[in-house]
């Protein structure tokens, strides 16, 4: 088994099939695509695949350690950040190719016209923590 | 009564549900409920007889899961489904679950998830807690794999193949949380091996024992890995080598060789020299020939150049690696060993620091950037 990380972008992914801006698409198509999600997240629960995902908010903040007894120092956002992350899911698999499998399902979520965005998504293995038994 | 013996007649209680009549399924749902029980009551009211106690409760339990099941079912007609109780005769089933549970229908993970609980006798929690998934998501593994073998039949011979291939994955995931799956591994290939006759069985229990017996030389209190060649051997477990040893050997004289027995041979090599000069590669290198002969695999052909390297000379080595597949794992590790042995030490720095990238644990990675890094050091001075 092996854990990987599907990355999903606000900015920095190469552009979908399907571009249009989430917020001209209409209502119907945003609800569509929300339960796509979520009956995407239910489907890896229930096949014991599922590990754990989250969206994040566009907007953040960098922070730095700035020397001893100061507060922290912080800047941002920076809007020519080319990188935006707009949520993970992290899935437990047999295989590399089942990742690439699902991370193709999720792709595959609507957009506008209901027809699929074909947006890409970032794929990375997740190193594993613990020790080996063998070397 | 400690937990691991308690686990230890699992299978048997599984299996003298399943003779009586209870699905696979509901039998080790039954058992676990039976279990958790036993874990409350046992402390201040131990049993005379604990699997006898494990296959009442656990009878009971399977019985007021029916009765729920069937009220639910049909509310007006209800018949007393009750399966007959028949004597529970002094067959021993753990095999027939071992087989079940590493059924060629199941996934990898299932087959290693559902071992884990039906033959291991581990909560979904403690398997989750391994793996580090949810224990919502391991349950679901569980139960996905529970209804894949539900139409298997239980008394139907299996292939130890498949069962030692499912011990040797529990093995190999090592150890990070509250459950030691490397010693668990153990624990099920040694009741494995004394119900089966296969020289492999035997072969792969040696193979864990002679690699369990170094593990607490092989990583620092701080996580750091140590390689083989820079293991204070006497922190390694003798007891545990001896073991080893002694159940290859016994395997190996049988004449029936297989892949297990050959990386046995080779871990027994290792564990035979005080130094690692006292090392006799030549005779690692012909067993890895063994290996490659018995498997045909890449990564026994990448561990030979390694031998071969020691053997005859990094050259030597270098020159198998060559004819591998560069984009086999751990290929640019290797490469970066034998070139530093052979003194490029430029080359080996670049390759440490190429391989640490490609690393898929943190330990392992961590350590290869501790390589290229010493050799960059090593290169400014």
């Amino acid at each position: 088994m092996a854990k990987y990380l599907l990355l999903k972008h606000y900015r920095g992914a190469p552009a979908p099939v399907n571009d249009v801006p989430m917020d001209r698409w209409t209502p119907d198509e945003i609800d569509a695509h929300m339960r796509y999600m979520r009956d995407f997240a239910a489907r890896l629960e229930a096949s014991g695949e599922y590990v754990d995902g989250q969206a994040l908010a566009p907007e953040g903040t960098f922070v730095r350690y700035d020397g001893e007894g100061r507060p922290p120092v912080t800047d941002g956002p920076f809007p020519e950040t080319k990188d935006l992350i707009a949520g993970w899911m992290v899935i437990d698999v047999d295989s590399y190719d089942r990742a690439v499998e699902l991370a193709g399902e999720l792709s595959a979520a609507p957009g506008a016209g209901g027809a699929p965005i074909h947006e890409w998504l970032e794929l990375r293995p997740v190193l594993a923590e613990q020790r080996t038994a063998t070397e | 009564m400690d937990e691991v013996l308690l686990r230890a007649v699992v299978p048997t209680v599984i299996g003298v549900l399943v003779r009586r009549g209870a699905p696979f399924a509901a039998a080790e749902d039954a058992v676990q409920d039976a279990l958790v029980e036993a874990v409350r009551t046992w402390s201040a009211h131990p049993p005379r007889d604990p699997q006898g106690w494990l296959v009442t409760v656990a009878w009971r339990r399977y019985l007021d899961a029916v009765r729920a099941e069937d009220s639910r079912r049909r509310r007006e007609e209800r018949v007393e489904a009750e399966p007959a109780p028949a004597p529970a005769g002094h067959r021993d089933d753990t095999l027939q679950l071992y087989f079940l549970c590493a059924h060629p229908s199941l996934t990898p993970a299932s087959a290693v998830a559902l071992t884990l609980r039906a033959v291991g006798g581990l909560s979904t929690r403690q398997i989750a807690r391994a793996y580090l998934v949810p224990e919502a998501t391991m349950a679901q593994r569980i139960s996905r794999a529970k209804r894949t073998v539900a139409g298997v039949r239980f008394d139907q011979p299996g292939d130890v193949r498949t069962v030692l291939r499912v011990l040797y994955l529990v093995f190999n995931e090592g150890y990070s949380g509250d459950v030691d799956l490397a010693a668990e591994a153990i624990r099920l290939a040694r009741q494995l091996a004394a119900r089966v006759d296969d020289p492999e069985a035997a072969g792969l229990l040696a193979l864990m024992l002679l690699h369990h017996a170094r593990r607490a030389a092989r990583t620092r209190p701080d996580r750091v890995l140590v390689p083989l060649a820079e293991q204070d051997r006497g922190r390694w477990d003798t007891a545990q080598i001896a073991e080893g040893v002694g159940i290859l050997q016994a395997a190996l004289a049988r004449d029936r060789l297989g892949e297990y027995q050959a990386q046995a041979a080779i871990a027994a090599l290792h564990a035979d020299a005080r130094t690692v000069e006292e090392t006799d590669w030549v005779q690692v290198v012909e067993w890895y020939d063994e290996l490659v002969r018995l498997t045909d695999s890449p990564v026994a052909r990448l561990n030979r150049a390694v031998a071969l390297g020691e053997a005859d000379g990094p050259r030597a080595g270098l020159a198998a690696l060559a004819q591998l597949d560069p984009a086999l794992p751990r290929h640019a590790a290797v490469a970066a060993h034998l070139h530093e042995r052979d003194g490029d030490l430029a080359t080996a720095a670049r390759l440490y620091a190429e391989a640490a990238r490609a690393a898929s644990t943190v330990p392992e990675r961590d350590h290869l950037t501790r390589q290229a890094a010493r050799l960059h050091a090593a290169l400014r001075a």
